[in-house]
């Protein structure tokens, strides 16, 4: 039994034909406090594409991108990456984590680590790759991302721009089929949030699939091939970003955007 | 906040006087009050000073320390094989030295003024010390292998990168080393040198074995054959045993039973091989096999070689009762301190383990161990447990204070580390886990290093205070430092010389805690990784 036998038919595809990388069908969530913090939310996200989720704090749009790589378990629905369920297996949940990078509001590089080391770890005991291979990918993810010649220096000897560029670079590395982004900038000082976009910006041109977290209007207008925004644990809207941010179809979406606007 | 009212400074910074003159009048008379507080505290401090100086040079009397020098050193070891212990001495100093080297690799210049000084100190100490002089030749020569080893270690650590992995190796070995050094050859049959050696080593080579030998082919071949083994033992000897009356009884002949179960085992073999076909399964078994084949082949060699070879190394046996003095103290800490480092950081892991078997097991441990006195624990260990042993099964004295330190160390260890965890933010975790790495990756390459390296302090303390707590063992009756001085004291020669013999053992505790907790220090600052 194969996964292409039982996946490839069912699998959406968006109006360019593209395979949907990842598959949530009604997915609820409780908190152990018993909060409903998910109710039913349905989203699927096309490979190459980049998606924007917008709303207000407390609204469960962290919470939402976390369940796609198990950071956060979910109690009803279903959640498909790339075609494996997201359930309660150890193995798929892992196998899913390798496929699926993310990069978090506090960055959370390892401070007992340097920089190389911190990009070059998952790829090493994960994926199996020999040191010096890991080495040179991870080099060559570091230019990309602009800091090659601070490979060897600590996380904390780092300015904050730096280090989320790092742990961009810590992501990719694994070569991972989506990238999450959960508020990339909202820690940063503005002067640095340019930079992290910018290399963002750089993903979304290499056709990386992408579903971001951000309150970056902007980037959400350039980038973002689809804007949602999400309410009360509820997906309110679902639009191209030059009709989201002119002319939304909802109330709520109104409302939400002239308070960031 | 209001604004500064007074106008911003410009100009010149203030001199700032510096030298001594200079500090004390910042520091100690910078008032009335303040002067006559120093006046006072100078007086009566220097009062006591000069007192002690008095006492220590012209009333003491040293000739308890400095006749029984030997004995508050190494206790009632046979003076004859004293030789082993000075080897011990070298082997602990050159690694020293090489440690001392590699870890200052990168400085360039690796005798400073205060690391000379500090040589030059210890020399002289040596050669006016009248009860270090009988061994000049030796303790200098220990000096100069630090010095020599620091030397090497420094040319080492530049060309190997990985000399610092070897060194812990060689730290490691030489354990056992002065293990034999010290015991002879009753060492190699003890009950640590079974659980090492034998159980130890066997485990780490069963385990690289079937983690490296990872030929699918190969391990599937081995599961099958390893199945066929399991039938056959199950047919040949378990069944055959059950049926031998039945089958006999009913008049099959000896040798026709005995091919019959043969038979019989090998089509279970089979019939095994057939129901775990699944090449996971079948890997899995083959794995375990290669386990079970690498620790059997290490155990029985491990066994084997001392009958064979342990006899002829011709170290004469020293029982651990003859061990004794500040030899046996060292040996008690660092066993201690070496065992219940893992045994505490196993517990804190256990104790956050979402396992609950396993964490009412940590939790239990901990809290009763840390509910008793650690005296408690000592004394059950070498009053009790030798009433309910039958003699043979009874470890050694040594060894049982060894246990009674680790079990009583390992629960406040584990408190401490556990403390380290919680300090790690749980984003690390799940950075870690986002990036594929599972739990166990997790704890050991991401949240460990990082939880031991906050709690060093708190474990340092720990093993201070194991070291301390050795001299209680001095009551329960081992002659380690404190047990071998008070039965010097308990001697007439020595009546009533209490004063000089505490003044020199609490001088060798304090030189080896302080040497501890400086050490830590030095790791702290070493290992740290925040805006250098």
């Amino acid at each position: 039994m194969t996964q292409s036998d039982v996946a490839a038919p069912m699998t959406p595809r968006n109006d360019v034909g593209a395979e949907a990388v990842i598959v949530a069908k009604d997915v609820n969530k409780w908190y152990d406090n018993g909060f409903h913090v998910l109710k039913g939310v349905s989203m699927n996200v096309y490979k190459g594409e980049v998606v924007v989720v917008m709303g207000p704090s407390g609204s469960g749009k962290s919470t939402f991108i976390r369940t796609f790589n198990a950071l956060e378990p979910y109690q009803e629905g279903s959640i498909e990456i790339d075609g494996v369920l997201i359930a309660n297996d150890l193995k798929d949940i892992e196998a899913v984590r390798r496929e699926v990078g993310m990069v978090f509001q506090q960055f959370n590089l390892f401070p007992h680590l340097t920089v190389l080391q911190n990009v070059t770890l998952a790829p090493i005991w994960v994926r199996r790759w020999p040191k010096a291979k890991a080495e040179e990918i991870a080099m060559r993810l570091l230019d990309r991302v602009g800091i090659a010649e601070q490979a060897y220096k600590f996380p904390g000897q780092m300015s904050g721009g730096q280090q989320q560029r790092v742990a961009i670079a810590r992501s990719l590395a694994m070569q991972p089929k989506v990238m999450l982004f959960d508020e990339p900038t909202s820690a940063l000082d503005p002067e640095m949030v340019r930079e992290v976009l910018d290399v963002m910006r750089n993903l979304a041109k290499d056709g990386m699939t992408m579903v971001c977290v951000t309150h970056e209007v902007g980037f959400a207008r350039e980038v973002a091939d689809r804007v949602v925004l999400m309410d009360g644990g509820v997906l309110v809207e679902e639009n191209t970003p030059d009709k989201f941010f002119s002319n939304p179809k909802e109330e709520r979406s109104k409302a939400f955007l002239s308070q960031i606007l | 906040m209001t604004t500064s009212s007074r106008p911003i400074e410009r100009g010149a910074p203030r001199v700032q006087s510096t030298g001594p003159i200079a500090w004390s009048q910042k520091h100690l008379f910078n008032s009335v009050f303040n002067s006559i507080l120093t006046v006072v505290l100078v007086g009566i401090i220097g009062y006591a000073l000069v007192n002690m100086l008095v006492w220590a040079f012209t009333q003491a009397p040293w000739a308890v320390v400095t006749e029984n020098f030997a004995q508050f050193m190494a206790g009632l070891y046979p003076s004859t094989s004293f030789w082993r212990l000075w080897a011990i001495f070298g082997i602990v100093l050159t690694l020293a030295g090489l440690s001392w080297g590699i870890l200052a690799r990168n400085q360039k210049q690796l005798f400073t003024v205060p690391v000379l000084v500090g040589f030059g100190v210890a020399a002289l100490l040596l050669l006016v010390l009248p009860m270090t002089r009988p061994y000049l030749l030796y303790s200098l020569g220990g000096l100069a292998l630090l010095a020599v080893g620091a030397v090497g270690g420094q040319r080492i650590g530049h060309q190997a990168p990985g000399a610092g992995k070897l060194i812990s190796g060689g730290w490691f070995l030489s354990y056992f080393v002065v293990l034999y050094l010290l015991g002879g050859d009753t060492f190699t049959d003890s009950l640590l040198y079974g659980v090492v050696f034998q159980i130890g080593l066997g485990l780490l080579a069963g385990w690289q074995l079937s983690s490296r030998l990872t030929i699918p082919v190969v391990t599937q071949w081995l599961g099958r054959l390893a199945l066929l083994a399991i039938g056959f033992v199950l047919g040949y000897y378990v069944l055959g045993n059950i049926l031998y009356p039945v089958l006999v009884g009913i008049g099959l002949s000896y040798p026709l039973f005995l091919w019959l179960m043969r038979l019989v085992g090998v089509l279970i073999g089979v019939a095994l091989i057939w129901t775990f076909s699944g090449q996971q399964t079948l890997e899995g078994v083959g794995k375990a096999a290669l386990f079970f084949i690498g620790f059997a082949l290490v155990y029985g060699l491990m066994g084997w070689l001392p009958t064979q070879l342990g006899l002829e190394f011709g170290l004469t046996t020293v029982r651990t009762n003859s061990w004794g003095g500040l030899i046996l103290t060292l040996f008690l800490a660092i066993s201690g301190i070496a065992l219940c480092f893992p045994a505490g950081v196993l517990l804190a892991l256990g104790r956050r383990s979402k396992l609950p078997l396993i964490r009412a097991f940590s939790v239990a441990y901990i809290e009763l161990v840390r509910g008793v006195p650690l005296i408690a624990i000592l004394f059950m260990g070498q009053v009790l447990i030798p009433l309910f042993l039958p003699e043979g099964m009874r470890p050694d004295s040594v060894v049982r204070a060894i246990i009674g330190l680790t079990i009583f160390s390992a629960a406040y260890l584990a408190e401490n580390v556990r403390a380290g965890l919680q300090s790690v933010p749980q984003g690390q975790t799940e950075a870690g886990q986002s990036l594929g790495l599972n739990k166990p990756l997790t704890t050991v390459l991401i949240v460990l290093p990082q939880a031991l390296k906050t709690a060093i302090p708190a474990i340092v303390g720990q093993f201070i205070s194991l070291f301390q707590d050795t001299t209680l063992l001095g009551i329960v009756g081992l002659l380690e430092l404190l047990g071998m001085t008070r039965n010097l004291l308990a001697s007439p020669k020595y009546l009533g010389d209490y004063a000089p013999a505490y003044v020199f053992i609490g001088a060798i505790y304090w030189i080896f805690c302080y040497g501890m907790s400086y050490g830590s220090r030095r790791v702290e600052e070493a290992l740290n990784t925040d805006l250098r």
